[in-house]
């Protein structure tokens, strides 16, 4: 194997939409992280450096980046696996406004998150006794599937159907709204339902499954989505949908 | 695309299927039996089969098409929501005119 570069060419994205890429050197460390070279960069080069993170172990999803290209958890990321050459292009996460160098405005992506109505809607108060949910019961199997969300953006930023189409909902939001329609505790389905069958929902997604691909989880929204798209297409046949 | 719109769009393509390999059967007949153009409208002249069938093809693939332009125009043009659907049902429409003016050529005409 050949050895690693010395020093990492690394380009970062500067300014606001109008900014544009500018060069530094990295030295190349072992075990070294995309994030742990933005961190370099921002310590030792240039502290006018804007970037997002917090927890620097993949549970906050606050770090996504656009890494050579995808869209990618930084802190988890290892530049092993993703430098060309000694090479990394470091950019902020696509599809979403930049607010200033890496950091991308999440705003529309929590947004679309209430659009879908990904809030819990309680059915029950807290004088009542705690529901009972089996853990092997079909519904509760399919919210684990997708539950582990850790709201990064990744998918949002790789998905091709939110490039094209600013109004529709997204894979993290209909994600999300999947796990709660398949929550027994939840009382909120008929907005919910409602506001994912609308145009811009779930029948807006194209299947490309680049959310399925990026998700540094490994979750599946394209198939939460095709879950929603078969029950609120079911609840339309019944007629409690109105779309 | 809205519940009501992806319904329309998949029934149509299911109905579709089957009408347009019934249709490329009828190709492959016609010419395999040599038929000339006056040949298959002597049989198809005044036939209530002939028309309901092309009739419904006519109809689901002016509603399938519009529709699919107009997820076409949603994600690739600049145009406002309401354009976009002017011009969907605009396609729909020319489309369906055209169709069901050779469908009365093929059985009345």
């Amino acid at each position: 194997m050949p050895e690693p570069a010395a020093q990492l060419s690394v380009s970062l994205w500067r300014g606001g939409a109008d900014g544009r890429y500018e060069i530094y050197s990295v030295p190349r460390r072992e075990s070294q992280t995309v994030l742990d070279v933005v961190t370099y960069v921002q310590r030792h080069i240039d502290p006018t450096l804007s970037y997002r993170f917090a927890c620097r172990v993949g549970m906050c999803g606050s770090c996504a980046m656009t890494v050579n290209g995808h869209p990618r958890w930084t802190c988890r990321t290892h530049v092993a696996k993703v430098a060309d050459g000694g090479r990394l292009q470091i950019g902020p996460l696509d599809n979403l406004p930049i607010i200033k160098d890496l950091a991308a405005d999440m705003a529309p992506f929590f947004e679309k998150w209430q659009q879908a109505k990904g809030v819990f809607a309680p059915s029950q108060t807290r004088a009542e006794p705690m529901a009972r949910i089996r853990p092997d019961s079909a519904p509760r199997i399919a919210a684990d599937a997708a539950i582990e969300c850790i709201n990064c953006g990744v998918c949002y930023a790789a998905c091709d159907t939110v490039r094209w189409n600013s109004g529709y909902l997204g894979p993290a939001a209909l994600n999300r709204a999947w796990t709660l329609v398949n929550d027994e505790r939840d009382s909120g389905n008929g907005a919910r339902l409602a506001a994912v069958a609308a145009s811009g929902g779930c029948h807006s997604c194209h299947s490309h499954q680049s959310c399925q691909e990026h998700c540094p989880l490994t979750l599946n929204p394209t198939a939460s989505i095709a879950g929603l798209k078969r029950r609120s297409a079911a609840a339309y046949l019944k007629g409690e949908l109105k779309a | 695309m809205s519940v009501r719109l992806y319904l329309w769009q998949r029934a149509t393509a299911a109905l579709m299927v089957p009408f347009g390999l019934i249709h490329i059967a009828v190709i492959f007949y016609a010419t395999r039996q040599q038929m000339t153009a006056a040949d298959i409208l002597s049989r198809t002249h005044g036939s209530a089969a002939w028309a309901s069938f092309y009739g419904v093809f006519v109809a689901a693939v002016s509603i399938h098409a519009s529709i699919g332009v107009r997820n076409i125009l949603t994600e690739w043009s600049a145009l406002a929501d309401r354009a976009v659907g002017w011009c969907a049902i605009l396609l729909g429409i020319v489309l369906a005119l055209l169709g069901f003016h050779a469908v009365i050529s093929l059985v009345l005409m």
